[in-house]
């Protein structure tokens, strides 16, 4: 991309590319039967989909910046963190290092 | 020869289809979001319309990276929701027009908008939250419907341009089906939001705030934009708006604004909504 927007990456074809089977990892959580196999055996369901290294090594943390960074997209992403029952506000606050209460907070303050 | 009443967008975050679920819709949080939709079912329950045409994008429960239209549409008498792997209850199934929409496809391919035609189509949050929002007492909902998925996940997205060039020919389309029927156009997503990177979290008013203004009479506003440039100024989920672009070109030049609604936030997002009449 042209410009560098701060803090934000452009889910280009180059992302898409290098997070292919991370992405199609998360996209089959939209089973049940999928997330439960997930959690019966994490490491078997990554080699699965043929995670890389870092791809599996920030699934195993639930590092969202590290699974950005790695070609994962937050529409899929958000189907991993649905996993644990992680919302939207966790992910953000996880990513901008807040504690969950200060990114709420954040988000209020903006519409006063 | 069928009529376009009007349009109505709105945001569709996941959260307000949970609070439906749960009956939260007096709570203090989501009070200032459902109170609005009032003048919304009084409009609604006056045009009585037989099909609602919904421009939204889908989240990965339709479409994976494998294959990625750009613009597809639904050609199908019955839509079904499913499990998005959040928690959401999957809700029935929704009534399409298979002959309305193929005439719409013929229309707009005709138009060289060459967009992906689909006899099956799972339909995610985006299509079923503004349904639900518009009738909340009716099940199931009483219009049929035919769903027009944007692209809004995987760069490079449609450009501002081409989704209004894209609205109009919708609206052409629909006006010259040769049923009597009534019409109207939902444009779901947005407003400003981000849901990834250290920018998570961000929301901008004065671009909203500009976005609603031009919706009602300039429609062209945001034709000049690149797509980097909306990133920069709504969000990487905000670009969402480019549903409520192609909703609003689809209406007539002169649109009358029956009702508006803003308010921050909902889940992470600046919540929006406008109800716009046609004018002939």
């Amino acid at each position: 991309m042209d410009q560098a927007i701060p803090g934000t990456v452009l889910f280009d074809g180059a992302q898409a590319r290098k997070g292919y089977a991370l992405n199609k990892m998360c996209f089959s959580f939209n089973s049940a039967e999928n997330r439960a196999e997930f959690q019966r055996d994490e490491d078997a369901y990554c080699r699965k989909y043929g995670l890389n290294a870092a791809q599996r090594d920030a699934i195993r943390r639930r590092h969202v910046l590290d699974l950005i960074a790695a070609g994962g997209n937050i529409y899929y992403l958000a189907k991993f963190a649905g996993i644990f029952g992680l919302g939207v506000q966790d992910v953000g606050a996880q990513q901008t290092g807040m504690s969950v209460a200060d990114f709420n907070t954040m988000l209020y303050e903006k519409g006063r | 020869m069928a009529r376009i009443d009007g349009a109505v967008t709105t945001s569709h975050v996941p959260a307000i289809g949970g609070a439906i679920a749960k009956g939260l819709q007096n709570e203090p949080y989501w009070k200032p979001f459902f109170g609005a939709w009032d003048a919304a079912h009084a409009w609604i329950e006056a045009v009585k319309p037989d099909a609602a045409v919904v421009v939204y994008n889908d989240h990965g429960l339709q479409f994976f990276l494998d294959k990625m239209p750009t613009f597809a549409i639904g050609a199908a008498d019955e839509y079904r929701n499913a499990d998005e792997g959040w928690g959401l209850p999957t809700l029935p199934p929704y009534r399409g027009d298979a002959a309305l929409s193929w005439h719409l496809i013929e229309s707009l391919v005709g138009e060289e908008f060459d967009l992906t035609t689909c006899q099956e189509m799972l339909v995610d949050h985006a299509f079923t939250v503004p349904l639900k929002l518009l009738w909340p007492g009716s099940r199931p909902c009483p219009v049929a419907t035919v769903p027009v998925t944007v692209n809004t996940i995987q760069h490079p997205l449609p450009t501002p341009a081409r989704c209004i060039k894209f609205g109009r020919a919708l609206g052409r389309a629909i006006a010259s089906y040769p049923e009597d029927i009534k019409v109207v156009i939902l444009g779901t997503g947005g407003l400003s939001h981000q849901l990834d990177g250290e920018r998570a979290g961000f929301i901008n008013r004065g671009f909203d705030e500009m976005c609603m203004a031009a919706m009602v009479d300039q429609p062209d506003a945001l034709a000049g934009y690149s797509i980097p440039r909306l990133v920069e100024a709504a969000g990487t989920q905000g670009v969402e708006v480019l549903n409520w672009v192609i909703a609003r070109a689809a209406l007539n030049g002169r649109v009358a604004k029956v009702h508006s609604n803003y308010h921050i936030p909902i889940s992470n997002t600046a919540s929006g909504m406008m109800v716009l009449e046609n004018s002939y």
